[in-house]
């Protein structure tokens, strides 16, 4: 597995340390232009813009290419991001990982499964990490933003969010920050059933980063993802105090609540069983996103998790 | 998508997966003629997305003319779990030897499709004892695995040749069609060792449809859900009164959660989306202002990309026009949130600066209301 602080961030020393080159796909569409002049506000190193038929126009003095070959070529970029339609996600996130991209955030709502599930197959077999689909993407609060969050969340700090929701992670990363605890990383997985980086994924991409003092882990309702994480949370012994919030507790079952991945099926997927779950691995659950930071002052206050 | 029962059989049958003969119909005169070319005995079955048909009275056998006429409109009328009758299918009752469990799901976690089987079919999925699990990858379900999952069901000989049959064509009805999920439950084994699928749950992958023009006379929305989809945004329609608006599917979830837990009861859930305009917003309010329950509008916003004062322009012009004339309570937090609450000034639109804060006074009011 490729690491996720590496492509991010880099190595001191290196030429492009805290300046990696990003390529946006899809980056003269409405969506695709705003994002790429707010993330050029951010910091982020834009370098290319790929746009069949527009190669060689420019938006926000970023060249564009006729594909991810040249401009991969051109760049040396190891990191896109793809504001695309879905129905040409697949064939953009192929190209994308195909020409060497090792860092795919997938912005896209509403990407079939079976097109999912195609880019996951592809993705580990040239081992890059794919976060998304349905994700906001990825911050690192004063360095790098990758993906359509608002900065005025976001903080520097020392705490790990990971989140299933876009708003959500705004609205965490929020109430972290007015409590002062700044984000080392904020890292949307996706709303969707299939996701490129799991819960367990995102979170072993983080844990040892040695700017962590603990994870906050913004789920909701639908499939088994925080139930496994618990258990591995468990299972690898992970000591650093880790604090849960879970979308969805009023939600009736099978109705799909806006995400795609959003559903109950019976008592899969329901809010319960996530909670039980975390009660066993001694993650505390918020009932409220405002309570988030007084639970993780709690358990930071008690110093390590068990 | 779910499929109802009909439906979900209709697709089988394309895949030669058997099934009972029966006949769909929406009004007694078209059941009347369909009785006729089926014959007494049959059974009258409610077609609704919902289980426990049976239990609630939603599935009844019919033996004659008399009957016909006193249980197809009872099962019309019925409401199972909130879900209303869409149809009724009239079916021949088969000489049932045993029931079993078969289905096909999409495994999130594993990223994967995963067989789950049971010798012991005909009840609800947490109630099948001796589930036999799975996972079977993203591709068909090869003749073997089939075969050994048959066996391990305790089937030999015809029924076991007939199992594996249907459950390689169920896997390739799961492919080709993109299902999440499809169920024959029970699977019946009849008194010649013949399989019949005596019912059928299939859900689709909603954001497939667009390679499947041949699902799309399956597909039912209401026109407040059709109109929701056109501009962009989610819409689950809920039975309390107060309309639940917000961005994003978690925060709208977590908005949804904070109201229940305050004694409050959602009318809806509406994720207006991250592209939200004023005229999104208003058009929002406008399918809100069609729900006959809503007493209140609890909103929910937080304004990053999208700026809260689009938001409240859109509640300006709302009232302006009378299309609203209830109170709305809203926390709007970010991108000019301090200049929207100037321009809500004086309107019904109240503004709080937390979401806890604006769910109690929504609460009070809409009580206090009626």
């Amino acid at each position: 597995m490729a690491d996720l602080f590496d492509l991010l961030i880099g190595k001191e020393g290196d030429k492009d340390y805290k300046k990696k080159p990003v390529i946006v796909q899809g980056i003269t569409g409405k969506f695709g232009s705003f994002h790429t002049q707010q993330m050029l506000a951010y910091g982020t190193n834009i370098v290319a813009g790929v746009t069949p038929g527009k190669g060689g126009q420019k938006v926000e003095g970023v060249p564009i290419y006729e594909n991810m070959k040249e401009a991969v070529e051109a760049t040396g970029a190891k990191i896109s991001i793809i504001f695309v339609p879905a129905k040409f996600f697949l064939g953009a996130a192929i190209e994308a990982l195909e020409a060497g991209i090792k860092l795919l955030i997938a912005i896209p709502e509403h990407v079939p499964v079976k097109d999912a599930l195609t880019v996951v197959e592809l993705a580990k077999k040239k081992d890059a990490i794919v976060v998304g689909p349905n994700t906001p993407g990825v911050i690192i609060p004063g360095i790098i933003k990758i993906g359509i969050m608002p900065a005025s969340p976001f903080k520097a700090g020392r705490i790990a969010v990971i989140s299933r929701s876009g708003t959500l992670m705004y609205e965490v990363s929020h109430n972290l920050t007015l409590a002062n605890f700044g984000q080392s990383i904020c890292f949307g997985i996706g709303g969707d059933p299939i996701n490129g980086a799991p819960l367990i994924q995102a979170f072993d991409t983080i844990r040892d980063g040695a700017n962590i003092d603990g994870v906050v882990v913004v789920g909701e309702i639908g499939g088994d993802a925080e139930e496994m994480l618990a258990q591995h949370i468990i299972d690898t012994k992970f000591d650093k105090p880790v604090v849960a919030y879970i979308a969805g507790r009023a939600a009736p079952k099978e109705k799909r609540m806006g995400h795609a991945g959003a559903i109950i099926y019976g008592t899969y997927g329901s809010a319960e069983s996530k909670v039980a779950m975390y009660a066993k691995a001694n993650v505390p659950v918020a009932k409220r996103p405002a309570e988030v930071p007084m639970l993780l002052a709690g358990k930071l206050g008690k110093g390590r998790n068990k | 998508m779910r499929l109802l029962e009909y439906q979900a059989k209709s697709l089988f049958s394309d895949y030669s997966i058997p099934i009972p003969q029966g006949l769909t119909s929406t009004d007694i005169d078209q059941g009347r003629k369909d009785a006729a070319t089926l014959g007494f005995p049959f059974v009258i079955k409610a077609q609704m997305a919902v289980g426990g048909r049976g239990k609630a009275g939603a599935i009844q056998k019919c033996h004659n003319a008399d009957e016909f006429e006193l249980k197809y409109p009872e099962i019309m009328q019925k409401v199972v779990k909130g879900e209303k009758t869409k149809a009724i299918l009239l079916e021949k009752m088969a000489d049932i030897k045993k029931e079993l469990y078969l289905s096909l799901f999409l495994n999130r976690s594993k990223r994967c499709y995963t067989i789950i089987a049971s010798g012991e079919g005909g009840v609800e999925i947490e109630s099948v004892k001796n589930q036999i699990i799975r996972e079977v990858g993203v591709g068909d379900v090869d003749s073997k695995t089939a075969e050994e999952v048959g066996k391990e069901m305790g089937l030999r000989d015809k029924a076991l040749s007939q199992f594996v049959t249907i459950l390689q064509k169920l896997s390739k009805l799961t492919i080709e069609k993109e299902s999440e999920l499809a169920e024959i439950n029970p699977l019946a084994v009849l008194k010649d060792d013949t399989l019949v699928a005596l019912d059928g749950k299939v859900i689709i992958d909603d954001n497939a449809m667009f390679r499947h023009e041949e699902l799309r006379k399956f597909q039912e929305v209401s026109e407040l859900e059709e109109r929701a989809e056109k501009s962009g945004f989610s819409l689950v329609e809920l039975d309390g009164n107060i309309a639940v608006v917000g961005n994003g599917a978690g925060l709208v979830m977590s908005t949804l959660d904070m109201l229940s837990d305050h004694g409050g009861r959602p009318a809806c859930f509406l994720d207006v989306g991250g592209g939200a305009t004023t005229d999104t917003v208003y058009e929002a309010l406008t399918l809100i202002s069609k729900m006959k329950k809503v007493k209140g509008i609890l909103v929910n916003l937080y304004g990053g990309i999208v700026k809260t004062t689009t938001v409240a322009t859109a509640f300006i012009k709302a009232y302006e026009n009378r299309l609203i004339d209830f109170p709305v309570f809203a926390r709007m937090s970010g991108a000019e949130a301090d200049k929207s609450k100037e321009m809500l000034k004086g309107s019904r639109t109240k503004m709080f600066d937390t979401i806890e804060e604006a769910i109690n006074a929504a609460v009070i009011e809409v009580n206090k209301n009626g």
